[in-house]
């Protein structure tokens, strides 16, 4: 890893020392540089540390996200030559690491595209990763006279933006679409480029479904600091001012569209995200007001607009859980919305007049 | 467990008239909705499609169609309002698929 001497060519003169993808030298993962003949590329470690540990974890959390990603360009992992395959990723740093630590002891050049920090798939479905930008990429890199073989290994999940046979007849490189997931690159390169059928599927198990939790509950906990804001303008003149309960009730109904809901999707009954997410609404608004005893003749007002409330509001939280899902079409999320979105909507104007009139009026 | 959604929606459409049998809608396919025999291909499961749209920009025959569009609820809703088409514009938006 250290051989700083591991050229392409021997005599020294014919490397360019130009530098072909800029970096930060201050940057931990990029350990060495290697030398092409058209100029030099970082060599990647395919350890993490902490701080990209940490980074992932902050990402997650939609601290930063959008400004998360490295130079495109080439980078190397060990010692590869003209013969090693080459890998295409994107430039989103979440993306880079879960790749790279995937590729120890292996030997190839990874060419990063620059898709504005988003990760494979919604940039192939923007067109970032596409086409366009893989035949750009090439060219600027020089990639053609740094590997003397012309195939590209691409991510499966790039393919809605690229068009293998385009690039081929733009630039001469095959493309081979790889496996959906980074932890089968060494299995693929292993069977000479075959990929199995549960290497092309994607899956999406809980645990898929929990690192994207965080964010949905983040965005719903900014809207929330609104709803807050109002509720503590109406407290100042209502007869029932909103207190702990009713910070309970709202917040488990929060939680149930943008946690409870994604984890136990596949075992709600029905198919609609929406309606899925009103379903553990109604479950954890009915089981809550039960609780407190506001099923009481003097409180069903409160408990009547709670009912329509809540499990709107978690059928909606769901419901923009379609974006993160990784099966639902989008013919398919147009024709729950146009049933669900207006249901929403009555099922929340309607439950407001009535926690309203409740507060402010009995 | 498997996951299913809304069934007879997906706007996938092969001709098998055009189709030329390469099999790479298989192999960009993540679902696994074709199968190839004989040179041609097959829509094996069309309920499963999700409309990614990785098939027909990969078909060097133009054999396979479907309208692949992306966006969060949030963003069909603001296109709604709005009269624009919905994008998931993750450059700008904070929220996004």
């Amino acid at each position: 890893m250290s051989n700083e001497k591991s050229c392409c060519c021997s005599a020294s003169s014919c490397c360019s020392t130009k530098s072909i993808t800029p970096y930060d030298k201050n940057d931990k993962w990029v350990t060495v540089e290697i030398y092409t003949p058209k100029g030099s590329v970082p060599v990647v470690s395919t350890n993490l540390h902490f701080k990209d540990i940490f980074g992932a974890w902050k990402v997650r959390w939609g601290i930063g996200r959008m400004n998360y990603k490295i130079s495109p360009g080439l980078y190397a992992v060990g010692k590869p030559d003209h013969t090693s395959p080459v890998l295409v990723s994107a430039n989103y740093k979440l993306t880079f690491d879960v790749l790279r630590k995937e590729l120890s002891g292996l030997d190839c050049w990874i060419l990063i595209l620059d898709t504005k920090g988003i990760n494979v798939w919604c940039a192939a479905g923007k067109g970032t990763f596409g086409t366009y930008e893989l035949v750009n990429r090439i060219s600027k890199t020089g990639l053609s006279e740094i590997v003397s073989h012309r195939k590209l290994v691409l991510p499966q999940l790039g393919a809605p933006g690229v068009s293998a046979h385009e690039v081929t007849k733009q630039t001469g490189f095959s493309v081979v679409y790889g496996p959906v997931r980074a932890k089968d690159i060494k299995a693929f390169l292993d069977s000479d480029f075959k990929a199995t059928e549960e290497m092309r599927t994607v899956k999406f198990t809980m645990w898929d479904r929990l690192v994207l939790t965080p964010i949905e509950l983040v965005a719903a906990a900014k809207f929330s600091l609104v709803v807050f804001g109002i509720l503590f303008l109406l407290n100042l003149f209502a007869a029932r001012p909103f207190g702990l309960a009713d910070f309970i009730a709202y917040t488990g109904a929060v939680i149930t569209g943008t946690i409870i809901t994604p984890l136990l999707l596949p075992v709600i009954p029905g198919k609609a995200f929406a309606w899925k997410g009103w379903l553990m609404g109604l479950i954890w608004t009915f089981g809550f007001i039960w609780y407190s005893g506001w099923f009481a003749p003097e409180s069903l007002l409160l408990a009547i607009g709670y009912l329509l409330v809540l499990p709107s509001f978690s059928a909606y939280l769901a419901m923009n859980f379609t974006g993160s899902s990784t099966y639902t079409s989008f013919s398919g999320v147009i024709k729950e919305m146009k049933i669900a979105v207006p249901l929403i909507a009555i099922s929340l104007i309607v439950g407001i007049v009535l926690l309203l009139i409740n507060s402010i009026w009995v | 467990m498997k996951h299913r959604y809304l069934k007879n929606v997906a706007t996938l459409r092969l001709s098998a008239e055009k189709c030329i049998g390469c099999g790479r809608c298989a192999e960009v396919c993540p679902h696994g909705v074709f199968s190839v025999s004989e040179k041609k291909a097959q829509i094996k499961d069309k309920d499963r499609c999700m409309e990614c749209g990785a098939c027909a920009k990969n078909c060097p025959a133009n054999a396979i169609t479907v309208d692949s569009g992306v966006g969060c609820a949030a963003a069909v809703i603001m296109g709604w309002l709005t009269g624009s088409e919905p994008s998931c514009d993750c450059s700008s938006g904070e929220k996004c698929c």
